[in-house]
């Protein structure tokens, strides 16, 4: 927040709107001292952070109070402000950051999706000692990169509390999109709760935040509209497993308000434009814990990169994101105003911001879609689709009716792919080339324990799958016809992005893992306290195929090396940083790690994280 | 008599073994694929394979010292979750029926404490300290001693194996078997369900059982099936963490457990209105 005006009144009653709307004047309070502020000179857009730049830059970081909801409460910032400052740096520079921390615990900077030495990497007990209260640490590295990326503490839970921030660095040969505005538009949240406080209470109630669980109400509802049996299977395989099928999300609204560049809903941050210009939007999902939905009803969506990496430009109107990632988009408006609208995953709130001609016009918002339960193909993969009759399955205990149902409910784009898929994994029996991602699923020793839940043995491969929440959007009535949403099958990496094409020497499978009920989280069923690192070679080619035994979406980021996706049929497609794996799906990339070291590989939503699906890599 | 208890035990053994062959079968038994439990296959792969034999504070890179960075995985939790603080009508009592636990996902130390106050004392309770070891994703092994107290009788002390945690279909159970000294044994089995009428409105029908292996007139506990309760409490979540309820509970004695009652004059069944609040922070 750069308006600096005065704190707001207190409430005198704590109200259910303001919560989720936030106060209009929401953020950092002005009685923060002066000397945390960031550089009121520096070149800022309207509300959002400061920026900065050049080769040498001094961050400090603070506890700075801030009211989101009405109530006042601490934050940890970078130079006061939150989002932290925008830094704009250039590809090929040498660059030197100076992080102060004025904590009275422990701190870290690590710069997400940057290339670099190990030690400049930023996460504590891997690459460097932290910064210790009272410290400075000097960050020095060259950027070997440019695009979009941001930064943000890897200390606690500090990036929950407003410890993150845009990172831009701009191309030395210039950027291949021209555009006459540039914003950064950074997506996070923030809970008037302790983190520890509210991750606490998941490990005594997993669902502590869902509002929107199966009632009894909805049970007559459905016996009224689909009858009895129907109703009664749908519900039968969710209750046999103990899993819910509205587990989208672990956190809601009931504790989250969504932010905008630091703003709130009702603060709607806004950005300007004059009719005719082409503007780059620079989406950062700096989240603790929430995938975003992100639209602008009556624009289309010109994606040009992702985490950074320029794409064949695609044109869409609405992309899921997720903690870590990135995506700049360019839209050309001629209205007046539009909503940049993102509703969380699990549809309980959003963040707002406009695009406008003048700072006093704004558009409609949109209503928040109708949560939607996880599908068949969500919990069971390609179990679901076209390929019941492989494998020796036992059909009659199967639930078909509930399989049908589900189906009806949520027609399947890509009826045919799971047939394929299964064959693909007949032929792979026969050859071992690593040309292709192995299909044969193999889980670990260890996710038969007490960690997990439950463990997918048909995965799904297809990449082209929006995820729960944005399939059929047109047909079901809650968007325009034609609306697209983007997938991961619509991004290729521009020509000369992906430079190695050599096949890999070896392929590593991992399994995302998890248990609800006892809330942990981990890879392969052990957490990070029980894990082994996983080692790879300096400069080897290596596939590391990643399948999700959990129900829920888990955007995957590996630090100091690119995670370059490929289809199921072993098809370089693009270069990320961060990859979102749905549930019950099986996916593949290639990486190649170029700087040796010890690298972190976890979960970006944090309490995943932190729960313990992390990994250490080795680089020697 | 000793016949009838056996038969009893009996019953309630094989009860608690289907129930718990149940939750193993029910793992959504597709053939040969099982998404939940089960035990690893021989070829199932090993999850060290990919180390080259370095750990988090040995190989190349790794910080010197010892292990810096240490997650929620190795976080020692705690909680008090109390599933019963009511006031019961007609017996004019105050019931609590609480659990703390301390530790971390796997292994905690639990206790678990119920109890009767009527005029200001504490009539009966009985608390459990148990060690809690995760049996399997839903489940838990509790260990430890269970002490039972009464104002008018016998303490008893008894050594105490259960397991508690999620069945299949969301009930909630907790079933444990003790062992005191001369030769005294018991079972005592729990269980709840939640239903939702709204997101904060719930019905949570309970249920709960004793059987004894031997008399014990000293507090007028028969043999066999000694008594059922049966519950149906309906509770409003101001927040989740904070419910208040009404509900109504009925309570019948059986076989010895039902005479010693009527020698002394007492119903062998009631039905009641509570009113109470369920918490946990």
């Amino acid at each position: 927040m750069t308006r600096w005006l005065p704190p707001p009144r207190q409430p005198v009653q704590f109200s259910r709107r303001r919560f989720v709307q936030g106060l209009a004047a929401g953020g950092v309070l002005a009685t923060a001292p002066a000397f945390l502020r960031a550089d009121a000179n520096a070149a800022t857009a309207l509300g959002s952070a400061p920026v900065l730049s050049g080769r040498e830059i001094d961050l400090v970081i603070a506890e700075t109070p801030v009211n989101f909801t009405g109530v006042t409460r601490m934050a940890t910032t970078i130079n006061g402000s939150i989002p932290a400052p925008t830094l704009r740096l250039r590809e090929g520079d040498a660059v030197t950051i100076r992080v102060t921390n004025r904590l009275p615990v422990a701190t870290s900077i690590h710069w997400h999706g940057i290339l670099l030495p190990y030690q400049m990497d930023g996460v504590p007990g891997i690459s460097f000692k932290g910064i210790a209260p009272g410290e400075t640490f000097v960050y020095q590295f060259t950027l070997r990169q440019s695009g979009t990326y941001w930064y943000h503490s890897h200390s606690g839970f500090q990036e929950m509390t407003g410890m993150y921030g845009a990172l831009i660095i701009e191309p030395r040969a210039g950027d291949r999109q021209r555009a006459e505005r540039d914003y950064v538009v950074q997506l996070s949240d923030w809970t008037d709760e302790e983190p520890m406080h509210a991750f606490s209470k998941l490990k005594v109630q997993g669902d502590v935040y869902n509002f929107n669980q199966p009632t009894l109400f909805d049970f007559t509802r459905d016996v009224s509209t689909i009858g009895l049996k129907a109703a009664v299977e749908k519900r039968q395989m969710w209750n046999q497993m103990r899993m819910n099928p509205t587990d989208l999300a672990d956190l809601s609204a009931a504790t989250l308000t969504y932010l905008m560049n630091g703003t709130t809903p009702a603060g709607n941050w806004t950005g300007i434009f004059n009719p005719g210009e082409r503007v780059r939007l620079r989406f950062i999902n700096a989240t603790g814990n929430s995938f975003y939905d992100v639209r602008i009803p009556g624009l289309k969506l010109t994606v040009v990169q992702a985490d950074g990496q320029d794409v064949e430009p695609v044109s869409i109107d609405e992309f899921r994101f997720g903690p870590g990632e990135t995506y700049d988009v360019l839209v050309e408006p001629s209205d007046d105003a539009y909503t940049i609208f993102a509703q969380s995953m699990e549809r309980t709130g959003y963040a707002r911001g406009t695009l406008a001609v003048r700072p006093d016009v704004s558009a409609p918002v949109p209503a928040l879609d109708p949560a939607e339960w996880l599908t068949m193909e969500d919990m069971m993969g390609a179990m679901n689709e076209g390929g019941m009759n492989h494998g020796g399955m036992n059909q009659g205990s199967m639930n078909m009716g509930a399989m049908d149902h589900s189906k009806m409910d949520q027609p399947q784009t890509h009826g045919g792919m799971a047939m394929d898929h299964s064959m693909h994994g007949m032929q792979q029996g026969a050859t071992n080339s690593l040309a292709k991602p192995s299909s044969s699923v193999r889980h670990a020793r260890s996710e038969y324990g007490p960690s997990v839940d439950m463990r997918v043995d048909m995965p799904r491969t297809n990449l082209d799958d929006p995820g729960i929440g944005l399939r059929n959007l047109s047909q079901r009535g809650l968007r325009p016809p034609g609306h697209r949403v983007l997938t991961l099958a619509d991004l290729k990496s521009i020509d000369g992005v992906l430079d190695d094409h050599r096949a890999p020497a070896t392929e590593l499978e991992l399994h995302l893992t998890g248990n609800m009920e006892r809330y942990s989280w981990s890879f392969d069923g052990l957490e990070f306290g029980k894990s082994t690192p996983v080692s790879l070679r300096h400069n080897e080619r290596v596939r590391i195929i990643l399948q999700n035994d959990t129900m829920m979406t888990h955007p995957m980021h590996l630090h100091g090396m690119w995670s370059e996706l490929e289809t199921d049929q072993g098809e370089l497609r693009v270069r990320r940083h961060t990859i979102p794996v749905q549930p019950a799906q099986r996916i593949s990339f290639l990486t190649t790690p170029h700087d040796v070291g010890r690298w972190a590989w976890h979960c970006h939503l944090l309490f995943h994280m932190d729960a313990g699906m992390f990994r250490e890599v080795v680089v020697s | 008599m000793r016949r009838n208890a056996m038969k009893y035990l009996t019953t309630l053994v094989f009860a608690v073994g289907a129930l718990q062959t149940n939750t193993v079968l029910a793992q959504m038994d597709h053939g040969d694929m099982q998404m939940q439990g089960g035990s690893a296959p021989a070829d199932a792969r090993d999850p060290n394979a990919y180390s080259d034999g370095y750990t988090l504070t040995e190989g190349p890179y790794a910080q010197p010292g010892p292990r810096q960075l240490k997650l929620m995985d190795e976080h020692i939790f705690w909680a008090v979750l109390g599933d019963r603080l009511e006031y019961q009508e007609s017996s004019e009592s105050t019931v609590y029926d609480l659990q703390g636990w301390y530790g971390t996902t796997y292994n905690r130390f639990v206790i678990k404490a119920e109890g009767d106050i009527a005029d200001g004392s504490l009539e009966e309770s009985s608390t459990d300290l148990l060690w809690g070891n995760a049996l399997n994703p839903y489940f838990d092994t509790q260990l430890g001693v269970r002490i039972d107290q009464y104002d008018e009788g016998k303490d008893r002390q008894w050594l105490a194996l259960g397991v508690q945690g999620l069945a299949p279909y969301w009930f909630e159970l907790d079933v444990a078997a003790y062992v005191a000294d001369g030769g005294r044994t018991a079972i005592k089995a729990e269980a709840e369900y939640e239903l939702l009428l709204t997101q904060r409105l719930i019905l949570q029908p309970r249920a709960e059982l004793n059987l004894y292996g031997k008399d014990d007139p000293d507090n007028g506990l028969g043999s066999g099936l000694s008594d059922i309760s049966l519950g149906l409490r309906l509770r409003y979540e101001i927040t989740r963490q904070f419910a208040p309820y009404i509900g109504v509970e009925w309570a019948g004695a059986y076989g010895d457990t039902a005479d010693y009652r009527r020698e002394a004059g007492n119903k062998t069944s009631d039905t009641q209105f509570v009113a109470g609040l369920r918490f946990w922070f």
